[in-house]
């Protein structure tokens, strides 16, 4: 016993939640990641289509609730036919989610490579394609990383949601915990500290990553 | 003499504000040409207008066989036969002096990776920076990226050598570094089209000096033109636009 | 895929919406209001000379900043009540929501302000103005100009953020998607409806606070600065 019928193996209990935190992110970032990275090419595509779809699709997301895009794939699964477990509704929404998001910022710092070197690489003879690949990507690369970094601090708080459709991550085991000993205040001061724990780290590398840049301060929102 | 460049009757404008009124010269092969002139003159557009960064609203260019004027030209065969040098150099921050020279020659003309280093240590010495191939532009100085990014773009072989004020951002020695490169590819018979505002080096240099003012093509003449400025607007930029 | 989408059902209870969204609305705009005054005074804290006021509003800060806001109002609501300190749902939610968007509009402001060149300042004092007036003149107001759409994309997510006060029964539009499908067991049309609205909800709400920057900063008006 630890404080108000708290014991080690509630703590354990909890660790094993934060476990899936971490896996839930994951899934979160690489699915995200990817699916982002196309959404970014798309938004600076030439063809003038493409550049619309991707950017009513980045306006859609932005403009939602991740909570209600998890409740409409949550109950879209279902309709489908898939009897599937809430991992996958908080996946499937998280990816999408992430995919705007991460989409965006990284269009923002393609689009930040000075012009300069666009054209350089354009009077070098090189093809649309080897621009990208081997003079601006390279270069947006190392501008796109502290805020992806951030934005992965985001991705973690936000796999909390996924508690709602009962996927025993972090919260989820700490109202399963608080259900059974009725210590709310503790049991959610306990489930901050965690998160604090696994997001300041990121935070504070998100920010040296940006000194070392020497971009200034580039604040992002979030909650 | 066959003629590498030709501009005939270039009208161009960004949006309401006409910058090319009419330009027409013409560059025989191995020349020199220094187009000078005040700012707003559109040197430097008439220059950027041949390298397709610009799309002229009427009139002609051709450049190297190419018909630059054309919306539909390959742009990458165009820019195969046409060298540009900035006033920003434009080094890619991320390769090596190496490998910024070698980029193109790899991609472009799918040269193997000895071949194109061959190419690139051809081009450095030419330009006195053999020694300087594994450092990053960022470790040079100005005069050095700039001659970096001769060699670059000679690393093409191309046609004919545009340069962009390429002194105008470098102090005065690091200046005269760079216009010794550009001596030296002229005596080397490379066709040549500079914007500048080295008025000494255009009139020893240059075969033809062109004066723009006001978007249009005012006076033409060899070197010594600058000495002896027939209209009254190239007598008083000699006399204050220096 | 044998399902009939169905969404007159749905849409018939638009009034149970309206509420709902009215709801998100009461919540949304005071909040956005007390909290970006409070992320002010916290910005201005945090580049104080006095040490530990820094500190405290960076502690702060970086506490709200790096924990989900569904664990922060479930510590004010039931946290707190179980302490003794009972709240209702909805002052539970806004004090969440202003605590939360507060700590984020402070750092926004703070780099607009740290942003501000020296040699302005220096200029303002050379002139005579007091210490409060450059701050007032000089700091703070092209700080809130220069950051404005920064924040103004601060609100709109906080908007977004009230849905998750659902999860205290408040009856905000979330919350009423919820009881509309207990009702015509339409799940899947509740809440895409709901996404629907809060997209709307959105785009009214950037809009709204263009026009309110348009009105407040004059210079972005006359100049038709971007942004």
């Amino acid at each position: 016993m630890i404080a108000g019928g708290f014991s080690y193996e509630h703590v354990y209990f909890l660790l094993q939640g934060a476990l899936w935190t971490v896996c839930l992110s994951l899934i979160a970032f690489v699915g995200g990641g990817i699916a982002g990275g196309v959404v970014a090419l798309c938004r600076i595509s030439p063809l003038r289509p493409v550049r619309w779809l991707s950017y009513g699709y980045v306006q859609l997301i932005q403009g939602t609730p991740l909570l209600v895009l998890l409740f409409v794939a949550y109950f879209g699964l279902s309709i489908a036919g898939l009897k599937l477990t809430g991992l996958v509704a908080a996946g499937l929404s998280m990816i999408i989610y992430v995919s705007a998001y991460l989409g965006e910022i990284w269009r923002g710092c393609i689009q930040s490579v000075a012009k300069t070197q666009w054209e350089a690489a354009e009077c070098l003879a090189l093809s649309r394609t080897q621009r990208m690949r081997l003079v601006i990507l390279p270069q947006a690369v190392r501008i796109a990383t502290p805020p992806t970094v951030g934005f992965m601090v985001q991705i973690v708080k936000n796999t909390s949601l996924a508690s709602i459709v009962g996927f025993v991550e972090l919260v989820r085991a700490g109202q399963l915990i608080n259900n059974s000993i009725f210590q709310p205040f503790l049991v959610y001061l306990l489930i901050a500290i965690f998160y604090f724990a696994m997001c300041y780290p990121l935070s504070a590398w998100s920010r040296t990553l940006e000194r070392r840049l020497q971009y200034g301060s580039r604040v992002q929102p979030g909650t | 003499m066959s003629i590498v460049v030709e501009l005939k009757d270039v009208h161009k404008s960004f949006g309401n504000n006409a910058v090319l009124k009419g330009v027409s010269f013409a560059v025989p092969k191995g020349d020199v040409v220094a187009i000078i002139g005040k700012s707003g003159s559109g040197k430097s557009t008439a220059l950027r207008c041949m390298d397709r960064l610009e799309l002229i609203d009427s009139g002609h260019i051709e450049v190297a066989g190419h018909r630059v004027s054309d919306p539909n030209i390959e742009l990458r065969a165009l820019r195969m036969d046409v060298g540009i040098v900035f006033q920003s150099y434009n080094l890619f921050p991320h390769l090596t002096v190496e490998e910024n020279v070698m980029l193109a020659p790899r991609a472009v003309k799918k040269m193997s990776k000895s071949q194109a280093r061959e190419i690139a240590h051809r081009t450095l010495s030419q330009v006195g920076l053999s020694d300087k191939a594994q450092s990053y532009p960022e470790q040079l100085s100005g005069g050095q990226q700039q001659r970096v990014a001769i060699a670059r773009s000679l690393a093409m072989e191309p046609k004919v050598m545009l340069f962009d004020e390429v002194t105008s951002a470098l102090d005065p020695q690091l200046t005269s570094e760079v216009l010794r490169v550009i001596e030296q590819l002229a005596s080397e018979g490379m066709t040549m089209i500079l914007v500048t505002h080295e008025m000494e080096f255009a009139s020893r240099v240059a075969d033809t000096v062109i004066f723009m003012h006001e978007g249009k093509v005012w006076e033409t003449g060899p070197g010594s033109m600058l000495k002896n400025p027939q209209t009254p607007e190239l007598q008083s930029f000699m006399a204050f636009g220096l | 895929m044998n399902y009939e989408f169905d969404f007159s059902s749905v849409l018939a209870q638009w009034p149970q919406f309206l509420e709902g969204a009215w709801v998100t609305i009461q919540l949304s705009f005071p909040a956005t209001i007390v909290g970006l005054c409070l992320g002010v005074l916290c910005a201005i804290g945090r580049r104080s000379a006095v040490r530990w006021v820094s500190k405290l509003c960076g502690i702060y800060v970086e506490v709200i900043r790096n924990t989900p806001f569904l664990v922060q109002i479930f510590l004010v609501f039931f946290g707190l009540a179980s302490l003794g300190w009972k709240v209702s749902a909805f002052g539970a939610a806004l004090v969440s929501l202003i605590i939360n968007v507060a700590a984020y509009s402070c750092e926004i402001v703070r780099a607009g302000m740290d942003s501000i060149h020296e040699g302005q300042i220096e200029a303002a004092e050379c002139l005579g103005l007091s210490k409060a007036q450059v701050y007032w003149h000089v700091i703070l107001w092209p700080a809130l100009e220069k950051v404005y759409p920064a924040l103004t994309s601060q609100f709109v997510l906080l908007m977004l953020a009230s849905s998750i006060t659902s999860q205290i029964s408040v009856e905000e539009l979330t919350a009423i998607a919820s009881r509309v499908q207990a009702d015509t067991f339409r799940p899947f049309e509740a809440y895409i409806v709901v996404a629907v609205a809060y997209l709307l909800l959105s785009l009214l709400m950037r809009v709204l606070l263009w026009g309110f920057g348009q009105m407040v900063f004059a210079r972005r008006r006359k100049l038709k600065v971007e942004g």
